[in-house]
């Protein structure tokens, strides 16, 4: 699954962080999730479980999910994403690279596909907590 | 807090023992071509070989390569279909026919997301079609991927060669490595530039004279490999890449 590709990066990530910061310990690491990439969660979680090497065994995951949001270079409208008006290969598509939404989303009001991702779009890390 | 893909883009690349980007300053000088073929003689040298399409908005080694009906494989990231035994991504598995409009930035997060999920496994050679110019793509592998060589290919066009140099200059100050500059599509022989090419002490490979059978060779890889332009470029390939690479 390709969740399990994102939970790596976020182990590998998280490992590196705490070698800069010299921790001893990592008790949380606070995960965005943007709608756009439909990443799910449950997987994500499990895939977590599963790659977590013995430094982030007691670890804590808290995943949040953001809402993708839009806006309009062309005519400054803002909206948000909405996975429910796109067919499964369009959704699969843009779940794979959440920058394929440029071709299969346009701006609601003026139609074009030149529009930045305000929020929401994949996987990032918001907050690594440890000791020293 | 970092961007938490660009830890395991190195990761994944750890078994790729050569990745050769080919590049050039100017659109329609024969990159994708290039690219590809480079890929296509390389793996019937029996090496294992992979090909990237790293050009997001204008993607067109899928139809020198035919390779509609190919999808990646899901599996913990994504393994490319292989299709002459080769290895082959480009993000026209999931733009397919569609137009993909894409900012700067956007193009970052594409190249940053393919290379962080895409698994290429154990390779010899991995060879990038590169987008022209010093723009995000360049930008962007040369700060994830220290390991790259450059193989420059441009016409024998003044105006091509005016990029080039900007490029190899560019080159040097990163201090990325050149491979070698290739002078495709020479319709004279009289016209080339080799010497200022050589005057620059930038390392001439070959040049590859215009060969109007490729077009109707493209999307036949039998075909195209039988071209008298593969036929120079193998012998570019045999005669200037560094001996190391071959072996």
């Amino acid at each position: 699954m390709h969740e399990w590709a994102l939970a790596e990066s976020i182990i590998s990530a998280s490992l590196e962080i705490a070698d800069k910061e010299e921790f001893t310990k990592i008790t949380e690491v606070k995960i965005k999730l943007g709608d756009l990439q439909q990443i799910e969660k449950n997987i994500l979680n499990f895939a977590l479980s599963q790659l977590t090497p013995s430094k982030l065994t007691k670890t804590k995951f808290t995943i949040e999910s953001l809402s993708a949001k839009f806006e309009c270079r062309v005519c400054s409208n803002t909206w948000f994403f909405n996975k429910g008006k796109l067919n499964p290969d369009k959704s699969e598509a843009i779940h794979f690279v959440p920058e394929l939404v440029h071709t299969y989303v346009t701006c609601p009001s003026c139609n074009s596909p030149d529009f930045s991702i305000l929020q929401g779009r994949g996987v990032w890390l918001d907050q690594i907590i440890g000791e020293k | 807090m970092p961007d938490p893909r660009l830890s395991v883009i190195t990761q994944r690349l750890n078994n790729v023992s050569e990745i050769i980007a080919v590049s050039g300053g100017k659109g329609g000088v024969g990159k994708s071509l290039i690219a590809s073929t480079l890929a296509l003689i390389l793996t019937k040298k029996g090496y294992s070989v992979g090909l990237f399409d790293l050009d997001f908005t204008s993607p067109s080694t899928h139809l020198i390569l035919n390779t509609s009906g190919m999808f990646p494989k899901e599996e913990a990231g994504i393994l490319p279909p292989v299709i002459n035994d080769m290895k082959y991504m480009s993000i026209i598995h999931y733009s397919g026919e569609h137009t993909l409009p894409l900012r700067g930035e956007a193009i970052s997060n594409a190249l940053i997301e393919l290379f962080a999920i895409t698994r290429w496994g154990s390779l010899d050679y991995l060879i990038l079609d590169m987008p022209p110019g010093i723009t995000d793509v360049t930008l962007d592998l040369i700060r994830f991927i220290k390991t790259v060589r450059f193989l420059i290919i441009t016409t024998p066009s003044t105006l091509a060669f005016e990029t080039v140099k900007k490029l190899t200059s560019f080159l040097h100050l990163v201090q990325i490595p050149i491979l070698g500059i290739i002078e495709n599509m020479q319709l004279d022989q009289s016209v080339s530039l080799k010497q200022r090419i050589v005057d620059l002490a930038l390392p001439y490979s070959g040049t590859i004279s215009y060969d109007p059978a490729v077009e109707g060779a493209l999307g036949n890889i039998n075909k195209l490999l039988d071209t008298s332009f593969a036929e120079q470029l193998k012998k570019i390939v045999s005669t200037v890449f560094p001996r190391k690479l071959l072996t």
